[in-house]
C-alpha cells in the first residue's frame, strides 16, 4: 500500500490540474468573448489589410476553434504564449522580465504583514475582550476597509513630496542597485503590507482564539503548566496550521491584487503590465499575465496544503 | 400559538436585541442609513452642479462656499462625492444583487441535488476562485470594454462564487434536517422545499456575505473607476477623483482626502455592519455572546 501522504500529494495534484485545465479554458476564451474582431480591435489606426493577415495568422487565430485551443495548451506548456499585439515581442520574456517586480513587492509586503499581524493577533486573542484586544480589532477594521491606491497616494504626499525621505515613484532591480531597490520597495511595500497586515491580523486572532478553547489547551492549563509553556506550546503552535494557509492565501491574493498599487507606485511589475495590456487591448499580453497570476495562486496553494499535510498528521489520514 | 412558534419569535426577538444592543453595529447602521439617503437624494443634496467648471476659484481650500473645496477645474468637490457616492452605491448594490441571485441559485441546486450537478458547479467554481478579484474583473472589462453596465457586471460575476460557497455549504446541512425528509416523505415538491424550507435556513450566513460583499464591491467599483476602466466622466467615480488628485496632492490635499474618506467610511460601516450580523446569525458566535453576558 502506498504511503498516505503520496495519496493526499497525487490527489491534490490532480484537483489542482483539473482547475489548471478550467484556467485554460476560460483564458482562451478570453481572446474569443471580445466582441468584434480582436486583431482588428488592437490594430485599430495601424489597420492595413497585410499588417491585419499577419498578426492573425501569427497569433493563430486563423485557425479552428478547437485546433486553437489545443494550439494554445500545447505552447503553453512549453513555455509559448505567443506574442504581443502591440510590439511583436514575445509574451512569455514580457512576463519574465516583469515578475522579478512583482515578487519583490509582494514578498516585502508579506513579510511586512507578517512582522504586524503576529504579535497584533496573537497578543489579541491572549486578551480577548480586554481594551487591547478592542484596539487592534478596529485597527484591523480600518485597515480592511481603506482603499490600496488611496493610502499609496497619502503615504508618497507624506513621505516623498512632504518630508522628502524616500522617491516617490519606480523601480531598481535589487542586482544592481540594491540600495536604490530597497528604498524604492518601503512605500509600495508598506502600502501592500499594511492592507495585508489588517486582514491576517483578524485570521490570526480567530485561529489562536480557536486553539485557546481546546479540550488540550484547558487540560494543559488544569494541571499546572505555567501560563507562558500554555500559550506557546500548546496555543500559538497548534494555530501556527492554519496561520500558514492563511499567510500562503494572502500571498496569492498580493500577487494578484497588486495592480492598482504597482500602478500609483508606476512599479514595472506584472500588474502594471496588465493595465497597460488591457488599455492597448493587448489580449495575448492579458492572456499570458492572467494565466500566470493564476497558475501561481494554484501553485502557492498546493504548496500550502503540503506544507499542512507535512505539519498536521491529521490531514494527511483523513 | 404552537411552541414552534413561540420558540421562532422568542429567537427573532433575542437576535433583535443583540443586534441593537451592540452599539458598533448600530453607529455602522446609521451611516448606513445616512449613505443610502445620499444614494438617493444626491442631486437635490449637491449644492453645486458635478461639472459646473469654475476655473478663477480653482483650488480653492475648504470654506464655507464650499465645505470639501474645490478642484483643479473649480469643481465644487462635495458635490461630485455626493454624486460619486450615489453612482458607487448603485454599481455596488446590482453586482451584488446578481452575485447573490446567481451564486445562491448554483449553491442551492448543487448542494440539495448532490451528484454530477454539485461536482460540475463546484469545479466551475473552483476555476473563478483561481483568479484574483481584480484580476478577473479587469479580464472582463479587457472583453467588454470599460463602463458602468461592465463594472457591475464584472464585480458580480466575481463575487458569484462566495454566494455559491456559502450557499451550498449551507444547504447541505440543511438538507439532512428531518424536516426537510419529512417534507419530501409527504409528497411536497422540491422547488417548494428550496423555498420554503431550504432558503430561510440558509438566510443567515448569505446575509452576513450580502453586507460584507458590498464592502468589496464598493472597494472594487473604486479600483476599477481608479484605473479609468470603471465610471466614465464627465460621471463623477471616487476611485477617479483621487486618480485625478495625484497632481495636486500637496496643492489641494482636499482632492485626494475626501473622495478617499468617503470610500473608507462607506466600506468600515459595510464591515462592521456585517461583523455585527454575523454575531447574531452564527449560532456559535451566539452562544458564546449569550453566554458572555449572562455571566
Amino acid at each position: 500500500m502506498t504511503h498516505p501522504i503520496v495519496r493526499f500529494l497525487a490527489r491534490r495534484l490532480a484537483y489542482s490540474l483539473i482547475v489548471l485545465l478550467g484556467v485554460l479554458v476560460v483564458v482562451f476564451a478570453l481572446v474569443h468573448l471580445v466582441p468584434g474582431d480582436p486583431v482588428r480591435i488592437a490594430l485599430g489606426t495601424r489597420y492595413t489589410p497585410e499588417a491585419y493577415d499577419a498578426l492573425r495568422s501569427a497569433s493563430g487565430l486563423d485557425r479552428p476553434i478547437i485546433g486553437q485551443f489545443f494550439g494554445y495548451v500545447g505552447s503553453a506548456l512549453t513555455g509559448d504564449l505567443g506574442v504581443s499585439f502591440r510590439n511583436g515581442d514575445p509574451v512569455a520574456t514580457i512576463l519574465v522580465d516583469r515578475l522579478p517586480a512583482t515578487a519583490s513587492l509582494a514578498v516585502a509586503g508579506i513579510v511586512i504583514a507578517l512582522l504586524i499581524a503576529l504579535p497584533a493577533g496573537i497578543w489579541s486573542a491572549l486578551h480577548e475582550g480586554r481594551i487591547s484586544d478592542g484596539i487592534v480589532r478596529v485597527t484591523s477594521q480600518f485597515g480592511v476597509s481603506v482603499p490600496d491606491f488611496w493610502m499609496g497616494i497619502l503615504l508618497i504626499a507624506l513621505f516623498s513630496t512632504t518630508l522628502g525621505w524616500l522617491p516617490t515613484s519606480g523601480y531598481r532591480p535589487l542586482l544592481g542597485d540594491p540600495g536604490g531597490w530597497l528604498q524604492h520597495l518601503v512605500l509600495p511595500g508598506l502600502t501592500v503590507g499594511l492592507v495585508a497586515a489588517a486582514i491576517l491580523t483578524r485570521y490570526i486572532r480567530s485561529a489562536v482564539l480557536e486553539v485557546a478553547a481546546m479540550g488540550y489547551v484547558r487540560t494543559a492549563r488544569s494541571k499546572g503548566l505555567s501560563p507562558r509553556v500554555v500559550t506557546f506550546r500548546h496555543t500559538v503552535r497548534n494555530a501556527l496550521v492554519p496561520i500558514l494557509t492563511i499567510t500562503g492565501i494572502q500571498l496569492a491574493t498580493i500577487l494578484g491584487g497588486v495592480i492598482v498599487v504597482e500602478v500609483v507606485f508606476a512599479w514595472p511589475g506584472l500588474g502594471r503590465l496588465v493595465y497597460n495590456a488591457v488599455a492597448a487591448r493587448d489580449y495575448p499580453v492579458i492572456q499570458g499575465a492572467v494565466l500566470l497570476i493564476a497558475v501561481l495562486f494554484l501553485l502557492i496553494n498546493l504548496i500550502v496544503d503540503l506544507l499542512y499535510a507535512v505539519v498536521d498528521p491529521r490531514i494527511r489520514l483523513s | 400559538m404552537t411552541d414552534h412558534a413561540i420558540e421562532d419569535t422568542h429567537g427573532r426577538v433575542a437576535s433583535w436585541r443583540l443586534l441593537l444592543g451592540n452599539p458598533v453595529t448600530v453607529a455602522s447602521a446609521v451611516v448606513l442609513a445616512v449613505v443610502l439617503v445620499i444614494a438617493v437624494t444626491a442631486q437635490w443634496l449637491a449644492p453645486y452642479g458635478i461639472n459646473d467648471v469654475d476655473v478663477p476659484n480653482a483650488l480653492q481650500s475648504p470654506s464655507g462656499a464650499h465645505w470639501f473645496g474645490t478642484d483643479e477645474l473649480g469643481r465644487d468637490v462635495l458635490s461630485r462625492v455626493l454624486v460619486a457616492i450615489q453612482a458607487s452605491m448603485r454599481v455596488a448594490v446590482v453586482s451584488v444583487a446578481f452575485a447573490v441571485v446567481v451564486g445562491v441559485t448554483v449553491g442551492v441546486v448543487a448542494g440539495y441535488r448532490g451528484g454530477w450537478v454539485d461536482t460540475v458547479f463546484m469545479r466551475v467554481v473552483d476555476v473563478m476562485f483561481a483568479f484574483p478579484v481584480l484580476l478577473l474583473a479587469l479580464a472582463i472589462v479587457a472583453i467588454l470594454g470599460p463602463g458602468v453596465t461592465t463594472t457591475m457586471l464584472a464585480i458580480g460575476v466575481v463575487y458569484t462564487p462566495i454566494f455559491a460557497r456559502v450557499a451550498r455549504a449551507s444547504t447541505l446541512s440543511v438538507r439532512t434536517e428531518p424536516y426537510v425528509a419529512v417534507s419530501r416523505t409527504m409528497g411536497t415538491g422540491h422547488v417548494y422545499v428550496l423555498v420554503r424550507h431550504v432558503l430561510p435556513n440558509i438566510a443567515g450566513p448569505l446575509i452576513v456575505q450580502t453586507s460584507l460583499s458590498l464592502a468589496f464591491a464598493i472597494l472594487s467599483e473604486a479600483a476599477l473607476s481608479f484605473l479609468g476602466l470603471g465610471i466614465q466622466p464627465p460621471q463623477p467615480s471616487l476611485g477617479r477623483m483621487i486618480f485625478d488628485s495625484q497632481g495636486f496632492v500637496t496643492l489641494a490635499w482636499w482632492m485626494a482626502v475626501f473622495p478617499g474618506a468617503a470610500i473608507f467610511v462607506i466600506v468600515l460601516a459595510f464591515n462592521l455592519f456585517g461583523d455585527g450580523l454575523r454575531d447574531v446569525l452564527d449560532p456559535k458566535q451566539r452562544t458564546m455572546l449569550e453566554a458572555r453576558r449572562q455571566r
